[in-house]
C-alpha cells in the first residue's frame, strides 16, 4: 500500500492528447478527478473509468487507469456488471445529459435504484456537443437550437430529480467553474456506499456557452445559487440575507429580517433524511425565482447491491456447499442403464 | 391401438413399398387440455416414469403464449407430446397413437393431427353444452359419430377425481386441478409402469402443501386403479426397452443443459461465469436455473432491458470472467449495438439465442429456425461472430461449452443457437465424468513487459487482462482502435487492417472444427445438409428412406460460422443437396453464397417441428428424381 500513497495526479494523466475543445468545462472536472484519485488510497490499476458516447465519454481515455469508452448510454450497466464481477474495484461512469437521460435513460435509473457501487458524474451542458448543437433533454423551453429553430417545446427534466426519484442514496450537483466545490463533492461521492450521483454544470463553450452564468458569474452567483450544508439552514446571498421557507409545501424566498422573518423560520438541509421528500423539494428550484442549490442533496446508508450479492452466494455456501459437477450433474431424478 | 404403428411408419396413401414393422416398437402420446389443467406437468412425470423403464424418449410441449386463457378456448389449448420407444428416439413423432384430450376444444385443435385408427381417450366429464359451445362445436363429438376412424374411451376424469377426493378437505376448485394426476394414473397403469415412485414424488413437490400432495396421490392412485380395473382397455401395452448405451441417465430439457454446460465452462476454465439476461419465451429458464447455483462461480444478474443483460456480461466479461446473455429473436435484435461493441473490444462472450417463431413478437412459444442470418450478419459494420447451433436437447450441454472455448480461445463474442422446441423439450442425458469434458485453458496476462492491448498470438486473439492487475492498464473502446496499442486511430490503413484481422481471426477458427461426420453413403446422389434442431427428424427420415431404397446420407452442422473446412469437398460428391429448415431457406443461402452451389430448400414455417413423413416424402421425391 506504501505505492499507493506515493500517487500523484500525475499517475493518472495519460499520453493521450486531449481532444475536448479549449475552454470546455471538461478540463476542470478531468483535473479534479484526476487530482482525487491518489487522494483515495486505492491502487491505481483497482479503478476502472466506463463511459458511453458523447462528448464527456472521451473522459476514460485521458485517465491512467483501466477503462472502456463503450455505446451510446449503456456505461451504467457494463459498469454494473464490471462491479459485480470485481467488486473490489473502484468503478467510475462518467456520462452527458444526452447519454445518461436520452438513450441511457433506463440504465441510469436502474443503476440509481439499485444502488450498485458506481459512482456516476454526470457532465451537464444542457446540449448535444458531439453531434453539433442539438437540444438535449435539460436544454431549457423555448432553447433555439439546430433542431428547434422556433425554440424547443420540449419541456427539460433535472437529472438530480429523476435520480431521486429513482431512489438514489447519494446525490449532488457541483459546477466545473467552482474547483474546490467540485473536489468536494467528488471526495463525498468516492466514499459513499452504493452508487453515486453527481451532476455537474458543465458549459459548453461552442453551441451552449453562458448556459450557467448566472450561477458560475462571481457578481451574480451569491445571489442564484444555494450552497447545501447538512444540518445548516438554507441561507444564500452577497449578504447571507435571503432565505428559504415554506409557505405549506410552497417554498419561499424571503430575505432575513424583513416582514419579521428570522433564522427560526428557515429551512434545514438534512441530507441523511430517510424520506428523500426535502431532497425533491430542493431538486425542484430553479433560477431566477428561486436560487439554484448546489452540493449534496441527499446521502443515506443503504446496503449496496453487491455487498447482498455477496453475501446471496456467501449463504448458498454456507448451505450447499461448494458446488461439484458431479453431484451437479446427477441431481433430480437419475436411472442407470446396464 | 396399433402399438406397433411408431411414428415411423408411412401412411398407406403413399406409394411406398411397406417397411418392416418392429412389433411393440414405439408409442406416440399426446396429452392436451386446457393451460391451466397442468397438461405440461403431466406429460413431463410421465416421460420421466417412461424414461426409468429404460426407453428412450423425445418431447414436444407445445403451449399458448397466453398464461392461463380463458377455460375451454380453442386458443387455451396446451399439449404435451412424448415418444418413446425400443430403439432410439430423435423425435417426438409425427402423428399421436395416443390422444388424451381434457375438453372440446383439446380434442377438436389435435384430432386431425391424431394417427387414423389412433386412440382417443377424453375427459367426458369436461364435453358439456357449455365447453362444447366455448371449442365452437355444433354437436359433441363423442357422441356424434365423429370419431368413428378412432378407438375412443370415454372416462368422466371429472367426476371420477372428485369422487376419488369426496373425503379430502380441498375446495372444489383445488379438486378440479388433481385431474391430471388422474389422467396421469390412468396412462402409467396402462402403459404397465410401477405407482410408488411416482407417488414419492409427488410427496416431495408438494411437501409444503401435505393436503394438496395427498389429493393427488389419491387422484393418481385413483386413475391407476380404474384403468387396471375396468374392462374398457382390453390390454395393457408394454414398449420394450431400448438398446441405449449403458451409464446413468437423466431427464433433461435444452434449456437446463445450456445452463449445465454453461457452469461446466466456468469450472472447467477456472473462471467464474455472469449471466446478464432479460425474461423472454423461451429463453428465461436458462436463468431460471443459474439463478439457482449460486454455491458455484456463478453470478446471474436480471437486467432492466435486453441491452442491459448483453452490456452487464460485457462488463463482466472487461472485468475477466466468462460472460453471457440469453434471449430470444427480439431480443437478439435488440443486442444487436452490444455485439458491434464486443467484436470491437474483442472480448469473450457467449449469446445464446433460444429462437422463436419472427419477426417481431411473432410467435413467442413456437418454434422456429430464422434467426441464422441474423446471428451470422446482423450487425452494422464488418462485423463477423462465429456462430454454432445445437442439435438435441442434450447437445445444448456440449454446444455451451464449444461456445466458451471458441469465445476464450479467440477473444470473441460468438453466437450459440437453440430454439423453443429443444429448450423446452426433454430428452434423457447421459451424464458425463466431468474429467472427461474438454479441458478449457484460460490465461490472463500480467507481464508488463512489452504489452499491448491489442498485439496478438497465434489465433489472432488479443490478450486478456484482468482490471487490478498492476501496469497494464489500457482503454477499450467501441471506436477503431491502433492495430497493436489499442488507442483510438482514424487512419486509414489501419481501419483496412483492423477489419481484415477481425474477419481473419474468426475464418480462422475453421481450423478448430473437427472433421464433419456424414452419415450413410460417402457420395452419390442425395446429401441431406440439416443445422439445429431438425436433426432428430432429419435422421428418422433418412433411416426410413434408407429402409426403402433409397441411397441418401445426412450431414449435420455445428459450426455455422465459419463452416466446417471440410463440407465444401462433401458438398462436390453428391448430385442433389437437400437442406430442411424452420426458415424460409436460410442457410441454403449462405451454402449457395459460400459453395456457389445449388440446393434445394425444404421449408417450414409453422411453429411446429418438421415431421418426419415431411422430410421422407422430400427424400423420396429427390430419389426418384436424382435416379431418372
Amino acid at each position: 500500500m506504501n505505492a499507493v500513497v506515493m500517487l500523484t495526479k500525475k499517475d493518472f494523466e495519460t499520453d493521450q492528447d486531449v481532444r475536448w475543445c479549449p475552454g470546455c468545462g471538461d478540463y476542470a472536472v478531468l483535473s479534479q478527478v484526476q487530482k482525487l484519485m491518489p487522494s483515495l488510497g486505492i491502487p491505481r490499476e483497482n479503478f476502472a473509468f466506463i463511459s458511453g458516447i458523447g462528448c464527456s465519454s472521451r473522459f476514460p481515455y485521458y485517465m491512467e487507469t483501466y477503462g472502456m469508452h463503450s455505446i451510446h448510454g449503456r456505461a451504467p450497466v457494463i459498469a454494473s456488471g464490471l462491479k459485480l464481477a470485481r467488486p473490489e474495484l473502484s468503478v467510475w461512469v462518467v456520462t452527458g445529459d444526452g447519454d445518461a437521460l436520452a438513450i441511457g435513460g433506463n440504465h441510469f435509473i436502474h443503476a440509481m435504484r439499485r444502488n450498485i457501487g458506481l459512482k456516476i458524474i454526470l457532465l451537464n451542458n444542457r446540449i448535444y456537443g458531439l453531434t453539433k448543437g442539438q437540444y438535449s433533454p435539460t436544454s431549457q423551453l423555448g432553447m433555439k437550437t439546430k433542431t428547434t429553430p422556433q425554440g424547443s417545446i420540449d419541456r427539460p427534466f433535472s437529472p438530480v430529480a429523476m435520480a431521486l426519484g429513482a431512489g438514489a442514496t447519494f446525490v449532488a450537483r457541483t459546477v466545473d467553474s467552482d474547483l474546490a466545490h467540485m473536489a468536494g463533492v467528488l471526495k463525498r461521492a468516492a466514499e459513499h456506499q452504493g452508487t453515486a450521483f453527481v451532476e455537474i454544470f458543465q458549459n459548453c463553450i461552442v453551441f451552449n456557452d453562458g448556459a450557467f452564468d448566472a450561477i458560475t458569474d462571481k457578481s451574480l452567483r451569491d445571489d442564484a445559487r444555494l450552497m447545501l450544508e447538512h444540518g445548516k439552514p438554507l441561507i444564500y446571498g452577497k449578504d447571507r440575507n435571503r432565505a428559504i421557507r415554506l409557505r405549506g409545501l410552497e417554498p419561499e424566498a424571503v430575505t432575513l429580517g424583513e416582514d419579521g422573518v428570522t433564522e427560526a423560520d428557515v429551512v434545514h438541509h438534512d441530507e441523511k433524511a430517510e424520506h428523500s421528500g426535502l431532497a425533491f423539494f430542493l431538486s425542484q428550484f430553479d433560477a431566477p425565482k428561486l436560487p439554484v442549490p448546489l452540493g449534496v442533496f441527499r446521502a443515506v446508508n443503504a446496503p449496496a447491491y453487491e455487498e447482498m450479492n455477496g453475501l446471496q452466494h456467501k449463504d448458498a455456501l454456507e448451505r450447499r456447499g461448494r458446488g461439484d459437477l458431479t453431484s451437479l450433474f446427477n441431481s433430480g431424478d437419475t436411472w442407470t442403464i446396464k | 391401438m396399433s402399438v406397433s404403428a411408431g411414428a415411423a411408419e408411412v401412411e398407406p396413401k403413399r406409394s411406398m413399398p411397406p417397411r418392416p414393422v418392429e412389433e411393440l416398437d414405439s408409442v406416440v402420446i399426446r396429452f392436451v387440455g386446457d393451460s391451466g389443467d397442468g397438461m405440461q406437468l403431466t406429460g413431463s412425470e410421465f416421460s420421466r416414469a417412461i424414461a426409468k423403464a429404460g426407453h428412450d424418449f423425445a418431447t414436444h410441449p407445445d403451449y399458448p403464449s397466453e398464461i392461463r386463457a380463458p377455460t375451454g378456448t380453442l386458443f387455451g389449448v396446451s399439449g404435451y407430446q412424448i415418444q418413446f420407444a425400443s430403439r432410439q428416439v430423435f423425435t417426438s413423432g409425427d402423428a399421436p397413437d395416443v390422444l388424451v384430450a381434457m375438453n372440446p376444444a383439446a380434442l377438436k385443435t389435435n384430432l386431425s393431427d391424431v394417427k387414423p385408427g389412433g386412440t382417443i381417450i377424453a375427459n367426458s366429464g369436461a364435453f358439456t353444452d357449455n365447453n362444447l359451445a366455448k371449442a365452437n362445436c355444433k354437436s359433441n363429438p363423442l357422441t356424434d359419430g365423429s370419431l368413428a376412424g378412432y378407438r375412443v374411451y370415454q372416462i368422466d376424469i371429472s367426476a371420477l377425481t372428485a369422487q376419488a377426493l369426496k373425503e379430502s378437505r380441498l375446495s372444489k376448485k383445488e379438486v378440479g386441478r388433481c385431474k391430471n394426476y388422474y389422467a396421469l394414473g390412468l396412462m402409467l397403469s396402462l402403459y404397465s409402469r410401477p405407482l410408488d415412485k411416482e407417488e414419492g414424488d409427488i410427496r416431495q413437490k408438494f411437501a409444503k402443501i401435505p393436503d394438496v400432495a395427498e389429493a393427488n396421490v389419491i387422484a393418481l392412485r385413483a386413475g391407476y386403479a380404474y384403468a387396471d380395473a375396468t374392462e374398457m382397455f382390453i390390454t395393457s401395452y408394454r414398449v420394450r426397452t431400448a438398446d441405449i448405451q449403458p451409464g446413468t441417465y437423466r431427464s433433461l430439457t435444452g434449456n437446463h443443459a445450456t445452463a449445465l454446460g454453461c457452469v461446466a465452462a466456468s469450472e472447467l476454465s477456472g473462471v467464474p461465469v455472469f449471466l446478464g439476461s432479460y425474461p423472454i419465451t423461451p429463453a428465461t429458464d436458462i436463468l431460471h436455473e443459474m439463478s439457482a447455483l449460486k454455491h458455484f462461480n456463478v453470478t446471474t444478474f436480471q437486467a432492466e432491458d435486453e441491452i442491459a443483460g448483453i452490456c452487464s456480461a460485457i462488463g463482466a466479461a472487461y472485468g475477466g470472467v466468462l460472460g453471457m446473455t440469453t434471449t430470444s429473436g427480439p431480443g437478439m435484435a435488440l443486442k444487436t449495438e452490444a455485439l458491434g461493441l464486443a467484436v470491437m473490444l474483442e472480448l469473450p462472450l457467449v449469446i445464446v439465442n433460444v429462437q422463436r417463431g419472427g419477426p417481431s413478437t411473432g410467435l413467442p412459444t413456437k418454434i422456429e429456425q430464422s434467426d441464422l442470418l441474423q446471428a451470422v450478419y446482423g450487425r452494422n459494420g464488418e462485423c463477423p461472430i462465429p456462430v454454432i447451433a445445437a442439435n438435441s436437447p442434450a447437445d445444448c450441454f456440449d454446444c455451451a461449452i464449444e461456445a466458451f472455448r471458441i469465445a476464450v480461445k479467440y477473444m470473441t463474442p460468438v453466437i450459440l443457437l437453440t430454439d423453443g422446441g429443444i429448450g423446452n423439450a426433454a430428452e434423457p442425458w447421459r451424464i458425463p465424468d466431468p474429467a472427461s469434458l474438454p479441458k478449457m485453458e484460460v490465461k490472463f496476462r500480467t507481464d508488463p513487459e512489452g504489452f499491448l492491448a491489442y498485439a496478438r498470438d497465434g489465433n489472432l486473439a488479443r490478450p486478456w487482462v484482468r482490471p487490478g492487475t498492476k501496469d497494464l492498464e489500457h482503454r477499450l473502446g467501441g471506436l477503431e482502435k491502433d492495430f497493436l496499442t489499442g488507442n483510438i486511430s482514424h487512419d486509414p490503413m489501419n481501419h483496412q487492417r483492423m477489419v481484415e484481422v477481425r474477419a481473419a481471426k474468426v475464418a480462422g477458427i475453421v481450423a478448430d472444427i473437427p472433421p464433419l461426420q456424414v452419415e450413410g453413403p460417402a457420395e452419390g446422389g442425395l446429401l441431406i445438409v440439416g443445422w439445429g434442431s431438425t436433426y432428430g427428424s432429419i435422421v428418422q427420415a433418412r433411416e426410413q428412406a434408407v429402409a426403402s431404397g433409397c441411397s441418401v446420407a445426412h450431414v449435420h452442422l455445428r459450426h455455422l460460422n465459419p463452416m466446417p473446412p471440410d463440407l465444401g469437398t462433401i458438398l462436390q460428391r453428391y448430385k442433389t443437396i437437400l437442406v430442411p429448415e424452420m426458415n424460409l431457406g436460410q442457410l441454403s443461402r449462405l451454402l449457395r453464397e459460400h459453395y456457389l452451389r445449388e440446393v434445394v430448400s425444404l421449408s417450414k414455417v409453422q411453429g411446429r417441428p418438421f415431421k418426419v413423413s415431411e422430410i421422407h416424402d422430400r427424400i423420396i421425391e429427390l430419389c426418384n428424381e436424382v435416379s431418372k
